[in-house]
C-alpha cells in the first residue's frame, strides 16, 4: 500500500515536470507563431487607407502604381504621367482642401451638399487629375477610374529609406532607417562596454585580492538589476544634457547617448561572463607560467585570454543582443529620429523603440500594426542569430578542449 | 656555500601553521628527495622555492630561504628572475594548449627573446635533453595534448630546462604516470643531476631511493629527519621514518 502511494506519488510530480515543460514550450512556440502570422500579414496589404480611394481621369492609361510612384507624386518629384508609364501629360494633383478653389460655394451647396457631384465634375474635365478622397464622395454616376495601389513588396519594406507608417496617401513602410538606427546605436554600446567590461573582469578575476572581489562583484551584478527605466532617466538627465555641451549640438538625444547607456547595461552580462570565463581558466595552466618566469600580465594575455576568448566572446554577443532589444532606455534618449544615421551624434530610432512608441496609436489590425509586428519579427530574428552564435562559439571551446 | 639554505621556515596557511621550523641545506648538483604522508607540508615547503604560494591568499612566511647566498623572500627579489632561476614541474602534467614547439619557447619569449634562431637551437636542445626528440621530431608544429601523459610531463621538463635554471623543482613528477614513462623520468633527473639542483616531492619511497642524493622526511608539518638517502633508507635514526619507509603508516 504504501509504495503503491510512493510510486503514484512520483508519477504525479514527474507528470506535473513535464506538464510545466510542454506548457512552457508551447507558450514560446505560440508567440512566435502569432508574432510571424501577424507580421508577415503585412505584405498582403495595401499601403492606403480602405476608407480612401486614388482616383484619375476614366482615360487615363495607368491603372496601378506602386507605393513609391504614389509618394513620388503627390511629393511632386514625378511631374508627367509618362514618367511612370502613361501618357505625355502633366500631372494635377488635387486635394479635397482645395475644392473651393475651383467651385463657388453656391455650386458646393449647403454644407458640401454637392461635393461629390463637383469632385467628380473636376476629374472629368482634368485629364491630367490624380485625386486623392473618401469613398463616400464617389456618386453613383462617377466617370473617373480608382487608381489601384501595389501591395507592400519585402523588398521595398526592407530596402526603403523612410518610415512614414501614418503617411497620406499612402504610408511610408521602410524600415532600413530603423534597421541602421538599431545597429548604430548597439555597434556604438559595444564599442563602450567591451574594453571597459574586458578590463573590469581581468582586474577582478586577475588582480583584485578576494576582499576587493567580494565587494565589487556583487556591486556590479546589482547594476544588471537596475529597472531600465532608471537607466533611461539617468541618461536623460545626466548624458543627454552632457553630450549636448561637449560636442556643442543642438540636441542631446543622439545615438551616441543610446550607446552610452545601453553599454553600461550591457556591462554587467560583459563582466560577468567573461569573468567566470577567466576564473575558469586551470591553475595549473596560470601556475606553468609563472614558473616559467612570465609576468602576471604576460600570464594574462598570454594564457588566460587565449584560454578564456569563447567566454569573452559570448559575453560580448549576450551584451549586445540585450542592447539591440533594449526598449525603454533608448527610447528615452536617442530623439527616435526615423532617418539613416551618418554619424553617433544623429537622432536614431530603434526597431524596439517604433513599436513601442507606436503599437499604442495603430489601429487594431491595420497596416501601421501589421508593419510592426513585422518589425518585431526582424528583431526576432536579429537576436536569435546572436543567440545562434553563442551557441556556436561555446560549441566550438567544448570540442577545442579535447 | 650551500645551494639552498632554509632557516627555520614557519609557513601559515590563515591561522593554521603547515611547516614548522625547518632549516636545512641542499648542496649543488644533487637530487634532493622531500617525502613524507599526505598533508605533511613537503609540497607547500616545495613551493616557498620559487615563491609559488605567493599566489595564494592570505598566507605567511617567517624565518629565511637562501639560494645562492641570497634571500629570495627580500624585498629586494624580482620574483620574475627568481622563477626563471628556480624552474618548476609539477604533478600533472600541464602543457599550454600550443604547439609542441611554442610549448618549448613560451619561457623564452617571455622572458624577452626574439632571436628565432637561438630560440630554434634552444628549443631543440632542450627536447633533446630529455629524450623526446625522436619521439616529437616530426610534429612539433602539432598540439601538445597529441602526446601522451608521459611526454607531455617530459615536454614540460624540457619547457623548464629551455630557460636554464639553476635549481629545478618537481612536485611528485610521475604520480599520474605509468611505469615505463615513469623510469624514463626518473633516468631524466638522474642525468640532470649534473647540470642542475633538483629537489623531488615524491610519494614513492622506492622513487626517493633509487634517485635521490639527500632525503628529508616531513611528517604533520615537521622535518623529522634529513639526511644522506642511504642512511635514511637503511639506517633512520628516528623511529617515525623507520615505520614510514617500512609502510608502517602513511
Amino acid at each position: 500500500m504504501k509504495t503503491n502511494y510512493k510510486k503514484f506519488q512520483e508519477k504525479f510530480i514527474e507528470g506535473l515536470l513535464m506538464l510545466s515543460g510542454t506548457v512552457t514550450s508551447l507558450t514560446v512556440l505560440l508567440i512566435v507563431v502569432f508574432l510571424f502570422s501577424e507580421g508577415l500579414g503585412v505584405f498582403n496589404k495595401k499601403p492606403i487607407d480602405d476608407d480612401f480611394n486614388l482616383t484619375i481621369h476614366a482615360e487615363n492609361r495607368i491603372s496601378k502604381l506602386s507605393p513609391s510612384q504614389v509618394k513620388n507624386i503627390f511629393d511632386q518629384k514625378i511631374k508627367n504621367w509618362k514618367e511612370v508609364g502613361g501618357k505625355d501629360e502633366k500631372i494635377i494633383l488635387f486635394k479635397i482642401d482645395d475644392i473651393s478653389d475651383f467651385y463657388t460655394d453656391d455650386q458646393l451647396g449647403k454644407d458640401f451638399k454637392n461635393l461629390s457631384w463637383c469632385i467628380n465634375d473636376y476629374i472629368v474635365k482634368h485629364r491630367g487629375v490624380i485625386a486623392f478622397f473618401s469613398k463616400k464622395y464617389i456618386s453613383k454616376n462617377f466617370k473617373g477610374k480608382i487608381l489601384d495601389v501595389d501591395k507592400i513588396k519585402v523588398s521595398e519594406f526592407l530596402s526603403g529609406d523612410e518610415w512614414f507608417p501614418t503617411a497620406r496617401p499612402v504610408a511610408q513602410m521602410g524600415v532600413k532607417p530603423l534597421i541602421l538606427g538599431t545597429l548604430w546605436v548597439s555597434l556604438g554600446a559595444i564599442l563602450i562596454a567591451l574594453p571597459l567590461g574586458l578590463a573590469a573582469a581581468i582586474y577582478l578575476s586577475e588582480i583584485a585580492n578576494s576582499r576587493i572581489r567580494n565587494i565589487l562583484k556583487p556591486l556590479i551584478e546589482l547594476l544588471a538589476g537596475i529597472p531600465s527605466v532608471v537607466y533611461g532617466f539617468f541618461g536623460l538627465v545626466i548624458i543627454v544634457p552632457l553630450i549636448q555641451q561637449l560636442f556643442n549640438l543642438p540636441v542631446g538625444e543622439t545615438a551616441l547617448a543610446g550607446s552610452v547607456v545601453l553599454g553600461i547595461m550591457a556591462l554587467p552580462t560583459i563582466i560577468t561572463i567573461s569573468e567566470d570565463a577567466m576564473r575558469n581558466t586551470p591553475r595549473a595552466m596560470k601556475e606553468a607560467s609563472l614558473a616559467l618566469g612570465a609576468s602576471k600580465w604576460q600570464t594574462i594575455y598570454k594564457v588566460v585570454i587565449p584560454h578564456s576568448a569563447s567566454g569573452i566572446t559570448a559575453g560580448a554577443i549576450l551584451g549586445i543582443g540585450r542592447a539591440i532589444g533594449e526598449t525603454m532606455a533608448v527610447l528615452m534618449v536617442t530623439g527616435n529620429a526615423a532617418i539613416i544615421p551618418t554619424t553617433l551624434l544623429e537622432p536614431v530610432r530603434t526597431i524596439p523603440a517604433t513599436i513601442a512608441a507606436e503599437l499604442g496609436e495603430a489601429p487594431n489590425g491595420g497596416v501601421h500594426y501589421q508593419a510592426l509586428f513585422a518589425l518585431g519579427c526582424i528583431l526576432f530574428i536579429i537576436t536569435l542569430v546572436i543567440n545562434l552564435l553563442v551557441e556556436f562559439v561555446t560549441k566550438r571551446k567544448t570540442l577545442s578542449k579535447h | 656555500m650551500h645551494k639552498i639554505e632554509s632557516k627555520n621556515v614557519n609557513f601559515y596557511y590563515g591561522t593554521n601553521q603547515a611547516l614548522k621550523d625547518i632549516s636545512l641545506s641542499i648542496e649543488k648538483n644533487t637530487v634532493t628527495a622531500l617525502i613524507g604522508p599526505s598533508g605533511c607540508g613537503k609540497s607547500t615547503y616545495l613551493r616557498l622555492f620559487n615563491r609559488m604560494n605567493d599566489l595564494i591568499d592570505n598566507t605567511k612566511l617567517e624565518g629565511q630561504i637562501l639560494i645562492d647566498g641570497v634571500d629570495i623572500y627580500a624585498k629586494s627579489t624580482n620574483v620574475d628572475t627568481l622563477r626563471k632561476n628556480v624552474g618548476m614541474v609539477f604533478q600533472k602534467p600541464n602543457p599550454f594548449p600550443k604547439t609542441i614547439f611554442e610549448n618549448v619557447a613560451y619561457g623564452l619569449r617571455v622572458n624577452g627573446v626574439t632571436d628565432k634562431k637561438f630560440i630554434e637551437e634552444r628549443v631543440i636542445n632542450s627536447i633533446q635533453q630529455v629524450a623526446l626528440w625522436d619521439e616529437v621530431k616530426d610534429k612539433l608544429k602539432k598540439s601538445a595534448f597529441e602526446l601522451s601523459g608521459g611526454q607531455q610531463q617530459r615536454l614540460c621538463i624540457a619547457r623548464a630546462l629551455a630557460i636554464q635554471p639553476s635549481v629545478i623543482l618537481m612536485d611528485e613528477p610521475t604520480s599520474a604516470l605509468d611505469p615505463i614513462s615513469t623510469a624514463k623520468i626518473e633516468e631524466l633527473v638522474y642525468e640532470l643531476k649534473d647540470k642542475y639542483t633538483i629537489v623531488i616531492v615524491t610519494h614513492n619511497m622506492q622513487q626517493a631511493g633509487r634517485i635521490s642524493d639527500t632525503t628529508g622526511f616531513f611528517y604533520m608539518g615537521e622535518l623529522i629527519e634529513f639526511d644522506q638517502t642511504k642512511n635514511i633508507f637503511t639506517n633512520p635514526k628516528e623511529e617515525r621514518t623507520q615505520n614510514y619507509i617500512t609502510g608502517r603508516f602513511g
